[in-house]
Order: C-alpha cells, then structure tokens, then sequence
C-alpha cells in the first residue's frame, strides 16, 4: 500500500487485513507468497490477475475454507486461526461463489435465503420476514417460492447475493459475479452492487464492469499483490 | 446409452408425476405416505388372492381420482410388468406342483403360475398406489414428510440434497458427452469406447466430489454448523383423519381376509 493512499483513507481500523499469507497447493508450487492486505471501510477492491493466478485461492483463505500455511488473517480486528473464530468472520464476511448452484442447495429461493439467518440463530418467524424483506430490496420480489434450479442465470446470481446480504454483513467478497451472466444482468448487478454501503472484494475478469465499481484496483502475479500500476487502468 | 435409458436417468429434477390438480393434492403428505406404507406392508403379506384383487381394485380407485397422466403411468407400469413377465416364465418351472404342461422335460405347475399371478397383481397394487399418493408430491414435499415423521435427519437431507444436485450432475454428463460427440464419438463395443466410458464416469465422480466440496464451503460461508432448518409447518385437517380413517378400514379389512382362512 502507498502512503498517498494511506493518508486518503484517514487513520482507521482495517475491515479485514492479512499480513504475510503463504498459501501452496500439494504438488503445484506456491501459490501465495507473502501477501499482505488491508481492506478499509467504503472500499471496493478489485483484484486482477490470470487464471489460475490464485485469486480464488485467496478469497478462500480469507473466509477460512482454506487454511493458510503460514500468515495472519486479522477479520475486525479479531485474529482467525480456529475453526470458531472463522465462524465469526464469516457471519461478518460475506462470500459470493462463482457459481450460484454452488450456494443455491435449497430446494425453494425462501429456503435458501432463510439458511444464513437461521445459522445466526434468529427465529423462523424472523429469518422468514428478513428474507422477504432482502428479496424486496433487490426487486425479487414474488421469487420466494420458486425453484433454485429452474432459475436464469442473472435471477440465480441475485437470489445468491440476497443469500449473502440476508446475513447483513459488513464485508461483500465477490468471486467473478458477472461470471456467465447477459449484459442486461450485468448492469442489474451493477447497480444493486453500486448502491450497497458495503466494503466489498472483487475479483472480475469483466474489465468495465470492474472499472465501474472500483476504488481501488490490485494485481495479483506470480503468487505476489502488488498495486496495480496508473499505466495499466488507463489501458483497461 | 440409448435414448430411452438417457432419458429416464437424467431428466428428474425432483418434480411431481404430471397429474390434473385432484383431491388428493389436498391431503396432507405424511397421511399420504404412512397409508401407502401399510398399504404396501398388508398387501405384500397376503397370502390369498382376494385381498390383493380387493388392493389392486383400491388402486384402480386411486389412480382413477389422483387423475394422473394415463401415458406417463402406464410407461412406469409397464416398465416393471415386462420385469414380472419372466417372473411368470420361470416361477412355474421351479414351484412343484400339479402339471400343466411339459417343455423339454421340464413341468410348470399350476402353484407356480398361481403363485407368480399373486406377486404380479402384489407389485401393480402397490405400485399404483405408490403413482397415486406419493408420486403425486414433489420430492422436496416427500423430504420435508419424511422429516416430520421423524425419520432420521441424515437420511432427509441426503434426499432432499440428491434431488437438487441430480440435475446439475445431469447437466455435468450431459455436457461432457455432448463434448464426445461433436468429436465424432460414436458408442461401439471396443476398447476405446470402454475406456472413453470409463473417463467419462470416473470424471463426473470426480467433479460430484469437487462440486460437494464447494457447496459444503458455501453452506459454512453462510454459519453453517451441523444444523439444517426445514421450512415448513404440517397441519393435519379433517379431510386428512377422514381419508386416513376410511383408508385404515379398508386396510383392517385385507389383513382381517388373511387372517380368515376359510378361503384356503
């Protein structure tokens, strides 16, 4: 992190920072090699980088699917190491998949929506009223008892986001959002995403689309994060 | 894979078989699946002829007032009819008895054929009556049931997780062989074919896993820690302790022709 950007962001707590992350997959060399990152309130970062590169792999890491083989994962201002501690991160920490049949395991859109709140302990009547609630604010409306796998692609996408923001996190993490989806879904994305008070993480191959959302943009090469260079946005 | 084989492996997303909206709709699941369970158990200990007819022609009811779709049915019943076939080929071959007739030295017997007769009209009972009242459910409604019938947690979600993972992994095959045919893959009975099979197979066994993996983060993503909530309540009517009654009479009935053995 520059200092220029330090000093724009005032002197605040991180969101999420990760301090010296390695991370090698069995066989394939690392992956990761001493990350560090720092997530500030109102930020939209995108992470660039090719396929493969390990930007998944991170993201993972930092909601603790993964578990880092050396390195630190500070989530509001918590440590994370257990199991227990992720748990929290978690709630805290929303993670949107690349692909929606990944998080849409419920048979009915009301059902999946529910599971997250139902987790943090609230009651059914609650969880049922929130649920609705969410759907409403994302204009999906009437989805509650549809079912999650004769969804379009773009309603799939939305249902997972209410899936997440249901839990009302505080951080939006987001694998390849526009992954597969039309340009009319995209710009629906876009806007519901842009409106969001939510800190997020993106990584998206869709150049416009990230450029649109970001205030901050990363690359990630050859296992390292580093700023992405003023030359390369311009090119993008 | 033939067309029909393919068709019946990967086309079921857990929906209903198609019916016209009926009464029996209307009555609540769990009612629906412990009669046709007694039902199943009364029918399959008869030892006589006359309650599995007096079962069959209960199922002809049903069947009749569930208002199923008569082509799809009759496709299902058929399938496991053609299975019983050679059940009335062999069995009087191997039952001995009083002789009908002779083929090459072997005898059937009329016990045997009975016999095979009685299984027949057994399995169609219970099939049909299985189309009628529990066919007619979604698999999610069946799962949800189940659950409120305690039956074990693990065995309701491992359904109800089948049921929406079947089709995605449908769409994987379905996708992969796709991709064999466009490159001019054609099934024959080489080693090629066996080998390309076994890819195949043993690739979708891989991407299920894979795909398990993903889904079980997902689910820890949103605090998932061992405990799965079922959305619904289960309200038990008057239409259902009518129908549940008038069905365990009839049910008292073929169990008490059973016990009668003035029909032997």
């Amino acid at each position: 992190m520059t200092s220029s950007n330090k000093r724009l962001i005032k002197i605040d707590n991180p969101l999420i920072e990760i301090n010296n992350l390695h991370y090698a997959y069995p066989r394939r060399g690392s992956v990761l090699k001493n990350v560090n990152f720092a997530l500030y309130k109102n930020e939209r970062v995108v992470i660039n980088g090719d396929n493969g590169a390990g930007k998944t792999t991170l993201l993972h890491l930092i909601v603790g699917l993964k578990k880092a083989k050396q390195g630190e994962i500070i989530g509001f201002g918590e440590p994370c190491k257990t199991e227990k501690e992720f748990n929290q991160l978690r709630a805290k920490a929303g993670l949107l998949f690349q692909d929606p049949d990944d998080q849409l395991f419920c048979p009915t859109v009301l059902e999946d929506v529910m599971f997250g709140p139902l987790n943090l302990g609230f009651t059914k009547q609650q969880a049922i009223d929130k649920s609705l609630q969410t759907l409403n604010e994302l204009g999906m409306k009437g989805f509650e008892s549809r079912i999650t796998h004769q969804l379009s692609g773009g309603e799939k996408r939305m249902i997972t986001l209410a899936s997440v923001l249901v839990m009302e996190p505080k951080v939006l993490i987001l694998d390849e959002p526009t992954n597969a989806l039309d340009e009319k879904a995209k710009t629906r994305l876009l806007n519901v995403l842009k409106a969001l008070p939510q800190a997020m993480i993106i990584i998206s191959h869709d150049k416009s689309f990230a450029q649109q959302l970001a205030t901050r943009q990363l690359d990630l090469k050859e296992g390292v994060l580093s700023e992405t260079s003023p030359a390369t946005v311009a090119v993008a | 894979m033939s067309q029909g084989l393919e068709h019946s492996l990967t086309s079921w997303s857990g929906q209903a078989l198609k019916h016209k909206a009926s009464w029996i709709d209307d009555i609540d699941a769990r009612v629906r699946i412990v009669c046709s369970g007694i039902f199943a158990l009364a029918v399959v200990l008869s030892h006589h002829f006359l309650p599995a007819l007096l079962g069959l022609l209960c199922a002809f009811i049903l069947v009749k007032s569930s208002k199923l779709n008569i082509k799809r049915t009759l496709r299902r019943v058929v399938a496991m009819d053609l299975f019983m076939l050679t059940l009335i080929c062999v069995l009087p071959f191997t039952t001995p008895g009083d002789a009908i007739f002779t083929v090459f030295g072997f005898t059937a017997s009329w016990q045997g054929l009975f016999h095979a007769l009685l299984i027949t009209i057994k399995a169609n009972a219970v099939l049909l009556v299985l189309f009628s009242l529990v066919a007619t459910m979604s698999a999610s409604t069946l799962g949800h049931a189940l659950a409120h019938l305690k039956v074990p947690d693990k065995l309701v979600h491992l359904m109800l997780f089948m049921v929406r993972y079947l089709d995605v992994i449908s769409q994987e095959y379905k996708k992969m062989r796709r991709a064999m045919q466009a490159r001019a893959f054609v099934l024959r009975s080489n080693q090629h074919t066996w080998k390309s099979i076994g890819y195949l197979f043993g690739m979708l066994l891989i991407r299920s896993v894979e795909r398990a993996e993903r889904i079980s983060g997902a689910m820890k993503c949103r605090g998932f820690c061992g405990r799965y909530y079922l959305n619904d309540e289960m309200k038990m009517g008057r239409v259902d302790v009518v129908f549940g009654l008038i069905f365990l009479c009839f049910l008292v009935l073929l169990i008490g022709l059973n016990i009668n053995d003035f029909f032997q």
